[in-house]
């Protein structure tokens, strides 16, 4: 079981690699959209210091959105994901496989970044690291809440619009945690609150999302 | 072995067949035929479990493959119409993932050998998007080389975009897996010409009923 998982692991890590523009497309979106955002609203630090972590948060989810088309389509049009489904190890483990894959070439690059993305908003040290904590337990739920959505919409036209619309209602409660955590604790409030909150729908989702996302596959190989 | 019992398949308005029934022992060979349309995708796809009949099951070794899910995938090789290679990997990466997630543990002199056995060892290091059609298609069955305690094979027109050689180099994988006890079920347009073993014709032409 775990030669399966690693196997289709590095091998999603190796297809991304082979597939350089692709993987940087989510990554050069992120920073565009976070640096264009100082740029038009002027040297403002204490505006500045208030909506980045709103405006990282954002950018995250829909540098995420972006990715999700790519995450099943081509395995699906080549029959790679036809044969994977036949596999006599659990389908859901190598759904899990390649939902890591997916964070790890998208969610975590990102995640890495947004430090030294934040310096651009005038964030204080300690609200840098928040974000950074906020952002790495939080980028996993977008890949894992996606890949349900991904599936579901797998085969259709226009299924990336409609893969949206199925997976923004679910990302908005991260969203809100998400970038609310940092204000929480520039008010003195305290953001372990937060942080466990998005700590507990990272294990619902990693438990839930998985099998979720397998049935809607086998449906739409159906 | 594996048994049909029943099987009827509708898509969309259309019954493609009902009330179809086979069993397949060791040692034996079906082949599939009818015209395009006849359902004899939908067929083999339905025995391997990736699509859902209306009415039906589908046993192996006695039991529903819904209930005996990643067992009886073990120990079934399916090659459909699309042939499940990555054009950004080479040929041998493809081979090797392919082998591993069968459960296997290939090594690179194995896997050469196999790529070798369907003519398309010289180009193992290209990426699969520089290779034909047909190179494709010898990639896709090299798997069977590889296969050949794997019992049941289910193979969805494995000739398509074959060269003669090729043709024949598939036909002898073939009739060794059924003479060492194996079972194949496929589906062709060309005549088979396998001495020595059973082999079944099943016309779904005739199984088609009026909806």
């Amino acid at each position: 079981m775990t030669g399966t998982f690693l196997c289709v692991f590095r091998r999603d890590i190796a297809l991304a690699l082979r597939r350089k523009s692709e993987a940087l497309n989510t990554l050069v979106f992120f920073v565009i959209v976070t640096s264009l955002f100082p740029l038009g609203i002027g040297a403002e630090p204490n505006l500045l210091r208030e909506i980045a972590p709103g405006i990282l948060w954002v950018a995250a989810l829909l540098a995420a959105l972006l990715s999700l088309a790519r995450l099943f389509e081509p395995d699906y049009a080549d029959g790679t994901l036809e044969q994977m489904a036949l596999v006599g190890d659990p389908f859901p483990l190598i759904v899990l496989a390649k939902i890591g894959a997916h964070w790890v070439m998208t969610g975590l690059p990102l995640t890495l970044l947004a430090p030294l993305i934040a310096l651009q908003f005038a964030l204080p040290g300690d609200s840098i690291l928040l974000l950074f904590l906020t952002l790495l337990i939080g980028t996993p739920v977008l890949s894992l809440l996606g890949a349900i959505a991904a599936a579901l919409t797998l085969g259709l036209r226009g299924g990336g619009v409609l893969s949206a619309l199925l997976v923004l209602p679910l990302y908005i409660p991260l969203l809100i945690f998400g970038a609310g955590a940092t204000g929480a604790a520039a008010a003195g409030l305290g953001a372990q609150s937060h942080l466990l909150l998005l700590g507990a729908f990272l294990l619902t989702s990693a438990a839930l999302a998985p099998w979720a996302t397998a049935s809607a596959l086998r449906i739409a190989l159906d | 072995m594996l048994e049909a019992d029943n099987l009827e398949c509708v898509r969309g308005e259309r019954r493609l067949f009902s009330g179809l029934s086979f069993g397949i022992g060791p040692g034996e060979l079906v082949h599939l035929s009818g015209e395009n349309g006849s359902g004899k995708t939908s067929l083999l796809r339905i025995l391997c479990g990736l699509h859902t009949p209306s009415a039906g099951t589908v046993r192996w070794r006695g039991r529903s493959i819904t209930a005996t899910d990643d067992e009886y995938h073990r120990e079934l090789v399916f090659i459909g119409h699309l042939n499940g290679i990555k054009d950004e990997l080479t040929p041998l990466e493809n081979l090797a993932i392919a082998d591993t997630l069968a459960g296997a543990a290939p090594d690179e002199g194995q896997l050469l050998g196999a790529l070798g056995s369907c003519g398309v060892a010289a180009c193992a290091d290209l990426p699969a998007r520089h290779l034909s059609q047909g190179q494709r298609r010898r990639v896709a069955l090299a798997r069977l080389a590889l296969s050949e305690a794997t019992p049941l094979w289910i193979l969805d027109e494995p000739f398509n975009a074959l060269d003669t050689a090729a043709v024949a180099q598939v036909q002898a994988l073939l009739v060794k897996h059924v003479l060492t006890g194996g079972m194949v079920i496929l589906t062709s347009h060309l005549e088979l010409a396998i001495d020595g073993a059973r082999v079944r014709q099943i016309d779904l032409d005739q199984q088609r009923r009026p909806a």
